[in-house]
């Protein structure tokens, strides 16, 4: 492993993705689900939510960042509300 | 019918889940790995937190290649999709000339990409080349190693040469999978030439054409080898697109830590453009009952 460079940071960043994806899977199976409709009028499953909820916040940390509009642990919240939202409302 | 629910099938597709971890995802990992620290080499590496993703974000170099390669791609669909649905309008439906017609229109797509480059690098060429040297003796002040606006005209029509066929071939599927009833109707409705292409023809291929921007899209942002071996980048840095870019700074420069964090943020960028696609396509899919 050492040639892929791990860091603490980057290993927990990986470990909260992989713990996620199958906390999602479990949940798949544990509680079966039919795509639904939101605001984007698009059919998305829990799948789906969730890679938009990934996605946006990669954006909305870099923007944060490049911005400079505070210390970078505070996007998460942003995040957070932002993952609340898609998964509520998409 | 009740079917009975059983999930391992889903271990069958383990071997995929390997094989993309070794060839995809574990690499990603390094690359975001290497995007926090820095290295001299040697396999030893300096943690610096979001430096590079700063310097980058900062940086006139990012935002100028970025900017450089949206006006490219911009540039290659309005010119391409148009141009490949006219040709496609107009190539024979049936009878001798249709298999001459797509041999030639495939040819281009046959040649790899860095001759490509070589034979537009020659035929550019003032002193050698047959475009350069007649645009000079016609008087024309032709170079595209030293004008900027030269540059970008042969890239693009390099480009245009290399893949507009590609947009001619699926609008012309698209076109050739309408029934004949509908021209009929046309036909008896005394709809004109404008008409049955707008209501017609445009909506049936508006499935291929779909897929012929993402394609055309996609390669066009990442394009390489073509302007790598027609202009290097040059004239200054007046072509250097995000690809070139980003292998002087992973490779030429050996800066492996601002070179992470450029590849991240262009695969983010491609990723977005890619997943808005595939979404919009999938919807209009549904739309149409397909």
């Amino acid at each position: 492993m050492g040639w892929m460079a791990w860091t603490l940071e980057t290993a927990i960043f990986f470990g909260v993705i992989a713990a996620i994806l199958i906390f999602m899977s479990f949940l798949a199976i544990r509680y079966p689900e039919m795509p639904r409709r939101g605001i984007l009028r698009i059919e998305t499953t829990r799948g789906d939510r969730l890679f938009i909820t990934l996605l946006g916040s990669a954006f909305i940390n870099l923007i944060w960042l490049g911005l400079e509009v505070g210390p970078q642990p505070y996007a998460l919240l942003i995040c957070l509300a932002y993952g609340v939202a898609v998964f509520r409302w998409v | 019918m009740n079917k009975t629910v059983n999930h391992n099938a889903w271990f069958m597709v383990l071997p995929v889940v390997i094989l993309v971890a070794f060839s995809a995802i574990i690499p990603l990992m390094t690359v975001v790995n290497y995007s926090v620290q820095d290295t001299f080499g040697r396999n030893q590496f300096f943690p610096v937190g979001l430096e590079w993703f700063k310097e980058i974000l900062y940086s006139d170099r990012l935002w100028g290649s970025f900017q450089r390669q949206l006006i490219f791609s911009a540039i290659i669909l309005a010119i391409q999709i148009p141009l490949g649905i006219i040709i496609a309008l107009n190539m024979p439906k049936k009878g001798f000339w249709v298999p001459v017609c797509l041999v030639l229109m495939s040819l281009p797509l046959l040649i790899p990409w860095n001759v490509v480059g070589t034979i537009w690098q020659i035929f550019g060429r003032v002193d050698i080349g047959l475009l350069g040297y007649t645009l000079s003796n016609l008087g024309i002040d032709y170079n595209y190693t030293q004008d900027t606006l030269d540059a970008w005209i042969t890239l693009i029509i390099m480009d245009v040469w290399h893949w507009t066929s590609l947009v001619a071939l699926l609008a012309y599927a698209g076109l050739k999978s309408i029934p004949g009833a509908y021209y009929q109707a046309a036909k008896i409705d005394q709809a004109s030439r404008w008409k049955v292409f707008r209501h017609i023809e445009l909506p049936k291929m508006q499935g291929v054409l779909m897929i012929a921007i993402l394609l055309r899209f996609m390669d066009s942002f990442m394009i390489y080898t073509e302007p790598f071996v027609v202009t290097g980048g040059g004239p200054g840095s007046s072509t250097n697109f995000l690809s070139i870019d980003l292998v002087n700074m992973a490779i030429n420069q050996f800066n492996l830590g601002p070179a992470a964090a450029y590849s991240i943020m262009y695969y983010l960028v491609i990723l977005l453009i890619c997943y808005v696609f595939y979404t919009v396509m999938t919807n209009i899919d549904e739309r149409n009952g397909v």
